[in-house]
């Protein structure tokens, strides 16, 4: 077993052909291709081996989804979706159910996670240029898992019917009221009733525990088939297929097992501890994961002083408010998500990653980052004086990256790509 | 009034309380004029100016204030109040209340211990008394936070106008009747008049708070009243999450053995990725 290749890396031989794998393990394989699987999809799969830290949210997101399933799972035994019982049996949970308060507090502090862990997810590909050809569907299916995601989260918000549930439906379900013709039939479509009601609950519950999650699952397992066709990107943005070793392996690629499934676990080991620390020490986080008026049970005759959507909604709420007529705020937020989709086109420049693009292309990405911060935060402020200029500011420039992206990235000074990606041993 | 059904011994208390702040309130001068009446715990600062930032600064793993909010609780606010959420039994568990003592000096007669803590007094009758029927209290400090509710019970000032003969001045207008007063005396609100720049160049008169005046001592000092309400405060923070001590007790195991595990799995990578230059 002393062959290595090209990287060193110890060259691994096909798991079927291991001695001593008979019995039921050749039984299973003759009908089931696991070892092949196996083989092509983890132990044979080549990742470039410079990944660095932003490369750890895949696997993180990955996590979070497999977390939220089985909490969601154990929630459901006991949640008990209606208008009258809801919002107690979600006490009851925390209450009296062994460790219920541990599976709501990791499932409420998952849904936040999850955007934490997307948002960089989604941030490095701008940084690197991964949803450029030939990635351009991996991108596409991405961000239908990131819309999915969003519905799930907002129905999810809406189960503890809580008074802040209940009002942020309430306006998250009145923007489609704006499209013309159809608008206030649709939302009464959606709702079941004539307002915010059992109904809508109910169906907000099917929806969140069946519906989107199976939706969910299949994109994310599109996601990954879409990723292991092409393979990795990599913070120099070089194909790595394209310089093979006499083996035929890529010459800057490792097997993704064991080298990636160990350094995953330090990122899992890290997120986990940051992931506890809240959990276990601070549940609500000041108010941004678990709402405080959402302690408050819905109550259809009393606002909350602030209505504002959970925090990762906030950015594309701030873009909502930042313009005066309802129709047209509520259709610059539609546009404000459809942008992401038309990335892999609107990108012009013969560079992946920012290592080697100019100053131009960093200026824009540097600037859409901080609108999209600061959108978010103006997102949780009251829609008032300064924070409205200071939002319609942000959303200039959160759309100038994607719709002036196909004119700066022609005349952005980029680098000399290099033709092996760089790699310094730790 | 109507007859009361059940145990309404509570409820008496409450209205007997009503009725004794509606007494004083109506004896209590409007004008300023019992000023060195109690003013001599008013020390330099003024009274109360500060009250917006004053916390409530409590600690729900002191099990004794935790007790005594138990007990402050029963005495002054069940009377109109619930914890629907939680049940005698798990009270006395947590707070280490044995179960003879809670039966004799928590419970009302003739409850069971799985029971849930409900007030006796009947929501239609509240109705009528208040214009209100009082909140549940089992997450009151979650929605409204601890120091909201200490600000509360620190801020009561009389007031004739008001029909409980009580306001306040962290939920202006009120409708609970300012139930400790017995304990913590009355106090007078004084309000500075403050002009207004109205927009079409009208000036406008508003009375701000400027600050307490004492004009009748109450059962407790200004410390123990303190004391008192910070312990009640206490008492609702836990019941709002009963197992938020067993939450940062288990945290600590589980922050610590995660810590390891990632310094167990970094020792792996670097194990393995000594082989890729």
């Amino acid at each position: 077993m002393a062959v290595k290749t090209a990287t060193g890396a110890p060259a691994r031989l096909p798991a079927g052909a291991a001695p001593g794998r008979g019995g039921l393990w050749a039984w299973l394989n003759k009908r089931l291709p696991i070892d092949k699987f196996l083989v092509e999809q983890v132990t044979e799969y080549y990742a470039p081996k410079n990944f660095n830290i932003w490369y750890f949210f895949g696997s993180l997101a990955l996590l979070v989804l497999a977390l939220q399933l089985v909490t969601g799972i154990f929630l459901t035994m006991f949640y008990k979706p209606g208008e009258l019982t809801s919002f107690d049996s979600v006490e009851f949970i925390m209450r009296e159910v062994d460790y219920g308060w541990l599976i709501r507090y990791l499932h409420s502090t998952g849904a936040s996670a999850f955007f934490i862990v997307v948002y960089l997810h989604m941030f490095r590909a701008l940084l690197y240029g991964s949803y450029k050809a030939p990635r351009e569907l991996l991108w596409l299916i991405g961000m239908l898992v990131y819309l999915a995601l969003m519905a799930e989260a907002f129905m999810g918000y809406v189960l503890p019917w809580g008074n802040m549930s209940f009002w942020g439906a309430q306006v998250i379900v009145n923007l489609f009221g704006t499209i013309p013709g159809i608008g206030g039939p649709l939302v009464e479509w959606i709702r079941g009733d004539y307002g915010i009601a059992d109904a809508t609950l109910n169906r907000f519950f099917s929806l969140h525990v069946a519906a989107i999650p199976l939706a969910l699952l299949l994109l994310v397992v599109l996601h990954l088939v879409a990723l292991h066709e092409s393979g990795s990107n990599n913070p120099d943005g070089i194909e790595i297929k394209e310089k093979l070793g006499p083996d035929g392996k890529p010459l800057d690629g490792v097997p993704f097992h064991p080298y990636y499934t160990v350094k995953d676990m330090v990122g899992v080991g890290v997120f986990l501890v940051l992931f506890a620390l809240v959990v276990f020490f601070k549940p609500t986080l000041g108010g941004l994961f678990l709402e405080t008026p959402n302690f408050e049970p819905a109550n259809p005759i009393s606002t909350p002083e602030h209505i504002t959507p959970a925090w990762y909604f906030t950015p594309y709420y701030a873009i909502l408010r930042a313009v005066p007529d309802q129709r047209m705020g509520a259709l610059l937020m539609l546009l404000s998500l459809v942008s992401f989709f038309f990335l892999p086109w609107l990108d012009r420049s013969p560079v992946k990653s920012m290592r080697y693009r100019g100053w131009i292309s960093r200026t824009a990405l540097a600037l859409f980052a901080a609108s999209f911060v600061l959108l978010g935060y103006l997102g949780l402020q009251p829609a008032t004086g300064a924070y409205v200029v200071l939002a319609r500011i942000s959303t200039v420039v959160y759309f100038a990256f994607f719709w002036l992206m196909p004119f700066y990235t022609l005349i952005d000074p980029v680098k000399p790509v290099p033709e092996r990606v760089t790699y310094h041993a730790h | 009034m109507r007859t009361e059904r059940g145990p309404g011994a509570r409820a008496g208390r409450a209205a007997a309380l009503m009725a004794a702040v509606l007494s004083a309130a109506a004896l209590a001068p409007g004008a300023p004029a019992a000023e060195e009446g109690a003013g001599s715990a008013e020390g330099a600062g003024k009274l109360g100016a500060d009250w917006q930032s004053w916390q409530a600064d409590n600690d729900v793993s002191d099990m004794a204030s935790l007790q005594r909010g138990a007990r402050n609780f029963v005495s002054y606010c069940l009377g109109c109040h619930s914890l629907k959420y939680e049940r005698w039994s798990r009270l006395g568990q947590d707070l280490a209340i044995p179960g003879q003592l809670l039966q004799q000096d928590l419970m009302p007669p003739g409850e069971q211990p799985t029971q849930y803590i409900l007030t006796s007094m009947p929501a239609a009758d509240a109705q009528n008394w208040f214009g209100k029927t009082p909140p549940d209290l089992a997450l009151m400090a979650r929605a409204r936070g601890g120091d909201h509710i200490y600000q509360l019970f620190k801020t009561y000032y009389v007031d004739p106008s008001r029909p409980t003969g009580a306001n306040n001045l962290r939920e202006p207008n009120i409708a609970m009747p300012h139930v400790l007063s017995e304990l913590e005396g009355l106090k007078r609100a004084v309000f500075r008049d403050v002009v207004v720049h109205g927009e079409g160049g009208q000036d406008t008169h508003e009375p701000v708070f400027d600050h307490f005046e004492q004009i009748a001592p109450g059962r407790l000092s200004a410390a123990e009243y303190d004391g008192f309400v910070r312990d009640t405060v206490n008492f609702l923070d836990y019941v709002s999450e009963p197992t938020q001590a067993a939450r940062r007790a288990l945290g600590i195991w589980v922050v610590l053995f995660l810590l390891v595990f990632s310094w167990l799995a970094w020792l792996v990578k670097r194990e393995y990725w000594k082989d890729v230059h």
